[in-house]
């Protein structure tokens, strides 16, 4: 054997030692096509391993982990501070939504109330994290179904959204903002005005993408009747944020469980699809940022003043207890329980975070849909990696 | 070109001079709308459609980026992959650019700016469109890998089902213009008359309007672009069949794709939009070979317009949902178009 | 409150079974006797095998269960609470690590790595518990909007407890996590093989005495580089160890 042949043996031995499935080449039964890690349409490097029989799946399986970072073990080794610091990167594309769970699980294990501005402007940007996060979904949607096009109008309107973010925070991507009983500043002037005309902006780009994409017989062609999700199969998995809305559970922790975030006192609707199937979650999404918009708005309105940090002592030492929080993220449900010994960090955090129940659903949907139905499906759940692998 | 060969017949060109003079001028007619083509729509009409400038760095407006890519590409190494054919995947690139060489070659340009003219002209052009089919399939089957695979596969069934619709359009066309000749086909939509009246001749997209359509979706499909792209399927199989190529052969693809391009809207441009001819001109006049060209070329822009503006809108369909579209819908459409002009071409 | 809970969902379809609960409507006062009353159900269907319970007004309900009784328990919070929705399952590792926060270098350490001291009195959280390994699971109604914690106790020589993989899908994934974090078996579990990590790794990293390497690798805070600031013009004469002087005033030696 030459040096090439032996070499191409050993990668196909540790490829199938490392998913203790044999990758053939070639089969009677059918091919295996292995989709990722470095795929355009995985986000990310997540390998989905699926056996063909021509353009039909017959199995499917899915190997995370490319992107492990063990966020729970270096939770262990930080104090309560830090951890926000790390933990803006689980969800890269909405990374304040991450901050406020853990933030909001310290202060109740404290018994600290952050003060009502911090609250509000905590809520304003909770809500521009999702708008900043579907938006780019809305344009890879396009993307992966072969439109080009939308991709470069989400990145140009969502700029905006990140400007405004930056403004107010000094980072477009990850904000590290959001401090144990408040806030780390207040908001500088001039940007409530701007917020505003942002988010008419994106309203605007919600419209126009509803023409675009939403209206295409093309796009319904593709999305309507792909992999559809019972209900109770939704539930059963952990399924949350849109991808239940669009299988017509009416459920959405910011209306239904109040932790600590101001969406009670502005007016604002939730939005299921009954249909299951991927146009139902796309729209979902695309409605929920319109929705996301006017909250923002009606939120920029109502600020109160005061202070935007209550008095915590300097050194944060959480009382001992365990606390679970969990808000509706962008992508789905996310939540940190925490178990506090008294010390300046914490002992064990267990990150719940969506993409990976939302993921976990994979294998049993994809039997028995087409290869291009794969992508739709995938983007249609929309995970980031991060989150699935944390 | 034959007054050209009659100029060359009184200079005393050996044939071999004039051959090489020939093949010379169908690479520059060929390469120059494929070069105009990428640049006008893919690199400027895309990136504004996209609100995006596109390439501004080579040449003035970035005028000069193809002929960039092709110095890239062309000094690139040569990279076959170990497990593919290394023959039939050396060849493939070839086999889809000489088929549209040879479509171009029945592409009239004046009333003597031509290469060959054929008494089956068309018929010719269509034949000859099909051997790309091949070449994409040994693209896709030497390439060893999966979604070279898949692309080709997918490639061969979505070009073999829309050659029917292609062809049927066409079919309109000839019973109208009562010929297969280019020339022919040119000189009726000039000359014709849409019942009675003569002003604008008779250019068959006006009343070949449903064989126009049928034509353009049919092209779109020949030529894979979205929404017929599933072999190549950007975001599912990287490149689909080209997967594996890289460098001159990329480039031969490349060049190929927006060359055909080129080809097919010069061809429909010829069938509906009445081809090199000014109605109300005359079509023997001998300035008409000079000015013929560039009418063309303008022709053969606007059809070119509307493929790209389709490409960079919509997405793509599936493999069954776009089998359908051909056989359930556009067949039976052309059908009825045919039966239809036969019976008013009967009539009147 | 507002009128954000008055939304009209496009015809949400009856999917859940066996909605037996009682009926919650708002979350703060009623919440303790909701809460109650789960426990109560749960107490009921398992009798003495729930060994231990928690209760936050308003917050949580954690039930430690005894381990014979998992599967048990989440089929009657299933069945008879409504919680349908499976929200995350993992363990909990009550140790304290014996590296603390890694806030020294290795190169210091006195003996070597410390070793954990098994006769050491482990403390654990709500709902008690009396081994070191607890795995926890979360269970949720989406329609009442009450939860349910189960906690069991794993004895040390025997990691492991049955799957609720026949019981919610959703389990399959947190199950192989966990065992590969923790090392606990799932019997019942479909393949119970590695989710994150590469098949050949050896060992379960979010247990407390598998040591984060990083920080024993390159002692934490590592190598802290700090530009020294730019100091005031009155205190900078000579002192400022970059040639840019902070104004045109500064005349001195820099």
């Amino acid at each position: 054997m030459t040096v090439t042949e032996r070499q191409q043996r050993a990668y196909v031995d540790a490829q199938a030692a490392d998913m203790r499935v044999a990758v053939e080449l070639e089969t009677d039964e059918g091919m295996t096509l292995n989709l990722g890690p470095q795929h355009p349409a995985t986000h990310g490097t997540l390998r989905v391993i699926a056996r063909l029989d021509g353009e039909q799946v017959v199995w499917a399986d899915i190997s995370p982990g490319y992107m492990h970072r063990g966020y729970e073990k270096l939770c262990e080794v930080r104090t309560y501070p830090q951890v926000t610091t790390l933990v803006n990167r689980i969800d890269w594309l909405g990374s304040f939504a991450n901050e406020v769970p853990f933030i909001l699980a310290s202060e109740q294990l404290m018994g600290i109330e952050a003060p009502p501005r911090a609250r509000y402007i905590r809520t304003i940007l909770f809500e521009m994290a999702r708008v900043a996060n579907i938006v780019l979904f809305l344009g890879d949607l396009g993307v992966q179904l072969g439109a080009v096009t939308p991709a470069f109008y989400a990145f140009r309107d969502r700029e905006h959204v990140l400007d405004q973010i930056e403004s107010v925070t000094g980072g477009r991507f990850h904000p590290n903002f959001d401090r144990i009983g408040g806030l780390k500043d207040d908001l500088p002037k001039g940007w409530i005005a701007d917020t505003k005309a942002v988010m008419q902006r994106m309203r605007m780009f919600c419209d126009e993408i509803e023409d675009l994409l939403f209206g295409n017989e093309i796009f319904e062609a593709r999305t309507r009747g792909v992999g559809v999700i019972p209900a109770d199969v939704a539930l059963s998995y952990g399924l949350s944020g849109a991808n239940a809305r669009g299988s017509g559970i009416d459920w959405d922790l910011r209306r239904d469980t109040d932790v600590g975030l101001a969406h009670n006192e502005v007016d604002w609707r939730v939005w299921t699809h009954p249909d299951g199937d991927s146009f139902a979650r796309c729209w979902v999404r695309l409605q929920e940022t319109r929705e996301a918009t006017k909250i923002i708005d009606q939120l920029c309105d109502g600020l109160p003043g005061g202070p935007i940090m209550a008095k915590v002592p300097r050194i944060i030492k959480v009382p001992e207890g365990e606390a679970y929080v969990a808000t509706e993220n962008p992508l789905g449900e996310m939540g940190y329980y925490i178990i506090s010994k008294g010390d300046i960090g914490p002992f064990r955090v267990k990150i719940r975070s969506a993409s990976f129940s939302n993921v976990s659903v994979l294998p049993w949907l994809l039997r028995g849909v087409y290869v291009p139905d794969i992508i739709t499906i995938l983007a249609s759940l929309y995970f980031i990696l991060g989150d699935i692998d944390r | 070109m034959s007054t050209l060969t009659t100029l060359a017949a009184d200079i005393e060109l050996a044939w071999w001079q004039q051959t090489t003079l020939r093949s010379l001028g169908v690479m520059i007619a060929v390469l120059i709308p494929a070069g105009t083509l990428v640049y006008v729509f893919l690199f400027k009409m895309m990136s504004f459609m996209q609100s995006r400038l596109g390439p501004m760095e080579a040449g003035p407006y970035g005028s000069l980026q193809l002929l960039a890519e092709v110095g890239k590409f062309i000094q690139k190494e040569d990279i076959i992959p170990w497990r593919a054919d290394r023959k039939l995947f050396a060849f493939a690139p070839y086999v889809v650019i000489a088929s549209v060489f040879m479509i171009y070659l029945v592409v009239p340009f004046g009333p003597d700016a031509y290469f060959v003219d054929f008494d089956t002209g068309i018929f010719w052009a269509l034949a000859v469109s099909s051997v790309s089919v091949i070449g994409i399939l040994i693209a896709g089957w030497s390439s060893a890998n999966k979604y070279s695979l898949l692309g080709g596969l997918r490639a061969a069934g979505q070009l073999i089902a829309y050659e029917l619709p292609m062809v049927l359009a066409v079919v309109g066309v000839v019973i109208q213009a009562g010929t297969l000749n280019m020339q022919g086909i040119v000189a009726a939509q000039a000359e014709g008359e849409i019942f009675g009246f003569g002003g604008i001749g008779n250019p068959f997209v006006l009343t070949q309007g449903i064989g126009f359509l049928i034509f353009l979706i049919a092209m779109q499909a020949e030529l894979t672009q979205t929404p017929f792209d599933m072999p190549i399927a950007e975001s599912e199989l990287v490149s689909g069949y080209m997967t594996e190529y890289s460098g001159l052969r990329f480039l031969l693809f490349f060049i190929g794709e927006f060359a055909s391009a080129g080809a097919f809207a010069a061809v429909a441009a010829t069938l509906f939009l009445g081809g090199w001819a000014i109605p109300g001109v005359d079509l023997d006049a001998d300035w008409m070979n000079v000015v013929g060209p560039l009418v063309l070329v303008a022709k053969m822009m606007l059809v070119a317009f509307l493929v790209f503006w389709v490409r960079f809108t919509y997405p793509r369909f599936r493999e069954d949902q776009l089998q359908q579209l051909a056989w359930k819908i556009l067949i039976p459409l052309s059908l009825v178009n045919i039966l239809a002009t036969m019976a008013l071409k009967v009539a009147f | 409150m507002s009128d954000a809970t008055t939304t009209e969902a496009t015809g949400t379809p009856e999917a859940e079974a066996g909605d037996a609960a009682a009926g919650a409507e708002q979350p703060t006062a009623p919440a303790d006797e909701q809460r109650e009353a789960m426990l109560a159900t749960l107490t009921a269907a398992l009798g003495d095998r729930v060994v231990g319970s928690h209760v936050v007004p308003g917050r949580e309900l954690w039930v430690r269960v005894a381990r014979e009784a998992w599967v048990e328990a989440a089929e009657t919070a299933k069945l008879k609470l409504g919680c349908t929705f499976f929200d995350f399952l993992s363990a909990i590792d009550w140790m304290p690590s014996p590296w603390g926060r890694y806030e020294y270098s290795a190169l210091d350490l006195e003996g070597g790595i410390p070793r954990p001291d098994p006769t050491a009195e482990i403390a654990t959280g709500y709902a008690g518990g009396d081994t070191r390994f607890q795995v926890f699971s979360r269970l949720l109604n989406v329609r009442q909007q009450h939860s349910v914690m189960l906690k069991a106790d794993l004895p040390d020589d025997d990691l492991r407890v049955a799957s609720l993989v026949p019981l919610y899908g959703g389990a399959n994934w947190h199950e192989r996590e966990c065992w590969e974090m923790f090392g606990i078996t799932f019997d019942g579990h479909p393949s119970l093989r590695h989710l994150y990590l590469p098949g050949a790794f050896e060992g379960h990293p979010l247990r407390k005495d598998f040591p984060l390497l990083a920080r024993l690798v390159k002692p934490w805070p590592g190598i802290v580089d700090v530009e020294p600031m730019p100091q005031t013009d009155d205190e900078a004469e000579g002192d400022t160890p970059d040639g840019n002087g902070s104004g045109a005033e500064n005349e001195g030696d820099a």
